[in-house]
């Protein structure tokens, strides 16, 4: 049976109406945008991950490929975004594949809103997709429920008021490449510093007819300071309580032993 | 041992955000008003032989936003005038920020009272006993915070008491409290009381000496401090923005600020 | 006749029964706010060199009704400070009387004749006595349910400006926002005053359009506020107050370009 597998559903809501909470997800509580230029469209996300106020990842990616020319900017819980995005965009090369024609923008949307409106929320995906294909430029936001959005500029996520506050108040028509890289930018950064679930990096994406440019790490506000102290121990601070060793000729109690002859370009890769 | 025990009313000092339900969830629910938030943040604090350090990041947190960047969490504690010139006491609040202002309030008066009737300082053991008994005084109705007490004692060594939101509280070496409590403790554990070091080559398995205790010097304590926060700003996101440390010596109180990063 | 002083004038309790007293017990539902009804939105303030920028809409919701559109939010007190309020609004109505009362007895108590005489309460201690105010009434589960701003100036003459909310939390930073202006306005009033220091860098004509430019946004983006608010500068000259403001330069370029939601073209 394709799709979701439901068979433990019955034990767990016996066991949360006993009171066991259900299991943290990793989300993405994220500023993501989007906006639209002469000429192409530029989204731009954060690159922190959150598990409560724990940060999970402090420079994931949340800049997904859909296809060359459709790429998917992803708020709400992780896997969901991971899988969603995977999901349509296998979908959307077959049926590129099957009709020889490029995919289009507005196919990826539909795609989505509908795997989402079935699942009724219960996919936590927040996408902005964005793409340039035969029929021109475009720019959707898609929730989690399957609501759909066309505008010039959208932001999502728990940062999309601050970084709204800058399309606001900073969005211009007829805009060039650069004046919507910054300004996605300046968006992206408005959530990093005003928003506590985003931070670390800016992850920026332009798309035009001809090629797609990611532009990982475009603005590093957040590096690293360099710690004042060195905290390596002396060898032999942690307590050993035992030691055994077990010798190569001894390992064929634990485990079989195949001598593998290694040939040239077969030979596996291992760390010097 | 009381401390860092489960407040009946919140869930405890280490967690900033609500739980998912632990109940399921069957129609009716009763709404009421909350007295209580969680405004984030996080303290530390480590008693050296002739000094003690209470430290906090200024962050002032509610849900995703940030209130302010600068909202000191430190406070020093009665002197004979507002301004705290000749204070002898430390006192660091976090956790529900209004509590933590009342609370340091509160106290700032009873010293201050203490001052006017004795004609001399309440020492920071009977400072830290009083707290105790403020904090206990609310037990059904608590202060939602975790105080810790910072200065000299009669023999001029530096004193840490750490307290839980209903007044249980012991000396110790050092603490740090609040959002990050969890990830700071650990390090210090290791970096101050030099737990899991042993010496190395001084005997095999149980025979293997502890490495032993010694109070750290003032610049190595403030490099800890630095260090912790900073590693505490990585994975925490309320905590950041600044970082106060009050220093208490036989020459008075210090103050630094040094900036966290904003994100 | 029971001869106790306790119970003298009491009829017997073995004559006439057991003082029922049941009727001094409460069975009314209680009086407190337990939720806010008729509602305002966000109040923005900021700190310039020479003072403090504050404003407010007009509106006044029930629920998602815009019920009163000419509500005034900002209020002037002892002619050196104003407090902008936010939330509840019977809530508001009710410190702004005490307020009025609080201004006249300090006015009478305050002796001082000279020409220049300052007022007795700044802006600092207006705001310490609201937010103690606020958290006892927190502390009696009675909260007074808003958040508001206290802007003026303190006793150096410096620029203040401060929040308290409903639980008795305080603040101060060079720019603040309440309610939906939290997570709007201060981004972008953060970029113009970021820290204590850039403060003395800003002029009130600045401090004043950025403080309009984020009116606007909230406009454009908050679903509970009005193109019509009050902005209130305070300086060491007093307070000017203007309770008829329009949102000017409304931008509504993108719109048409906009078709649909979807696969729609036309």
């Amino acid at each position: 049976m394709p799709g979701f597998d439901f068979s433990n559903y019955n034990r767990n809501a016996a066991l949360h109406a006993q009171g066991v909470p259900l299991p943290k997800a990793t989300s993405t509580g994220t500023t993501i945008v989007g906006c639209i230029y002469d000429g192409g469209v530029v989204i731009a996300a954060d690159t922190r991950a959150t598990s409560g106020p724990i940060v999970a990842d402090k420079n994931c990616e949340k800049l997904h490929y859909i296809s060359p020319q459709i790429w998917c900017a992803g708020a709400g819980t992780a896997a969901d975004t991971e899988f969603t995005t995977a999901l349509i965009s296998s979908q959307l090369e077959l049926h590129s594949l099957s009709t020889g024609r490029k995919p289009r923008v507005v196919t990826c949307m539909t795609l989505l809103k509908q795997h989402l409106f079935r699942y009724q929320g219960h996919i936590g995906a927040y996408l902005v997709v964005a793409g340039v294909d035969p029929t021109g430029t475009h720019l959707f936001t898609v929730h989690a429920h399957g609501s759909t959005d066309k505008l010039p500029y959208v932001t999502m996520g728990s940062g999309s008021l601050a970084a709204m506050s800058v399309f606001e108040s900073q969005w211009k028509p007829n805009c060039t490449k650069e004046d919507a890289m910054s300004l996605c930018s300046l968006a992206i950064q408005a959530g990093i510093f005003n928003d506590l679930g985003s931070g670390s990096n800016v992850d920026l994406a332009v798309i035009t007819p001809d090629k797609t440019t990611l532009h990982r790490g475009f603005v590093k506000p957040n590096e690293r300071s360099q710690k004042l102290k060195n905290y390596k121990f002396k060898r032999g601070t942690t307590a050993v309580l035992n030691e055994k060793i077990i010798t190569k000729d001894d390992i064929g109690k634990y485990v079989s032993v195949h001598e593998l002859e290694a040939t040239g370009e077969e030979r596996m890769d291992i760390d010097p | 041992m009381a401390m860092f025990s489960q407040n009946p009313v919140l869930n405890g000092p280490n967690y900033s955000f609500a739980e998912v339900p632990q109940h399921a969830v069957d129609g009716l629910r009763e709404h009421r008003f909350n007295p209580y938030t969680d405004n984030g943040g996080s303290t530390l604090a480590i008693a050296g032989a002739d000094f003690a350090i209470i430290a906090g990041d200024t962050r002032l947190t509610a849900g995703y936003s940030i209130n302010t960047r600068y909202a000191p969490k430190v406070f020093k504690i009665g002197g004979s005038t507002s301004s705290q010139d000749d204070a002898n006491i430390l006192l660091s609040v976090v956790g529900f920020a209004a509590d933590g202002e009342a609370l340091k309030e509160r106290l700032d008066a009873v010293c201050k009272m203490y001052r006017y009737r004795h004609g001399k300082p309440m020492s920071v053991s009977a400072c830290a006993k009083r707290l105790s008994t403020i904090l206990y005084q609310k037990r059904f109705f608590p202060y939602y915070v975790h105080a810790i007490l910072g200065g000299l004692d009669e023999d001029g060594t530096g004193a840490v008491y750490s307290y839980d939101p209903v007044g249980s509280y012991e000396r110790e070496q050092c603490r740090a409290g609040g959002a990050a409590a969890s990830l700071i403790m650990p390090f210090l554990d290791n970096q101050v009381n030099f737990k899991n070091q042993y010496i190395p080559g001084s005997g095999v398995g149980h025979e293997l000496q502890e490495r032993e205790r010694v109070p750290l010097p003032r610049n190595e304590v403030e490099v800890l401090v630095k260090d912790a926060f900073d590693s505490a700003v990585e994975r925490h996101i309320e905590v950041g923005d600044g970082l106060q440390m009050m220093i208490i010596t036989k020459d008075g109180i210090e103050e630094r600020l040094l900036p966290l990063k904003k994100d | 006749m029971d001869h106790r002083p306790q119970a003298w004038g009491r009829p017997r309790d073995d004559v006439y029964g057991a003082y029922d007293a049941s009727y001094m017990q409460t069975n009314q539902p209680n009086q407190h706010t337990q939720s806010p009804i008729v509602t305002g939105t966000s109040v923005l303030g900021m700190k310039f060199k020479d003072g403090v920028v504050i404003a407010a809409d007009n509106l006044a919701s029930y629920g998602s009704l815009a019920r009163f559109t000419d509500v005034k939010r900002l209020r002037t007190f002892a002619e050196s400070s104003v407090v902008g309020f936010g939330g509840d609004v019977s809530d508001m109505q009710y410190l702004d009387r005490h307020l009025t009362e609080l201004a006249i007895d300090e006015a009478y108590t305050s002796t001082t004749t000279t020409p220049n005489a300052q007022p007795t309460l700044n802006a600092r201690n207006l705001h310490k006595y609201l937010s103690k105010l606020l958290y006892h009434r927190r502390s009696k589960f009675d909260p007074l349910w808003n958040s508001l701003l206290v802007a003026g100036l303190d006793e150096a003459g410096a620029p203040f400006l401060a929040a308290a909310d409903l639980l008795g939390t305080t603040f101060t930073s060079p720019s603040l926002a309440t309610g939906f202006g939290s997570m709007l306005a201060q981004p972008i009033m953060r970029g113009l005053v970021p820290d204590e220091a850039s403060v003395a860098q800003v002029t009130r004509e600045q401090a004043i359009n950025c403080v309009r430019e984020c009116m606007k946004v909230l406009f454009y983006r908050d679903a509970r506020s009005l193109d019509s608010y009050s902005l209130a500068v305070v300086t060491k000259d007093g307070v000017e107050l203007s309770e008829n403001e329009k949102l000017e330069n409304q931008s509504w370029a993108f719109a048409d370009r906009i078709k649909g939601y979807g696969t729609q073209t036309v």
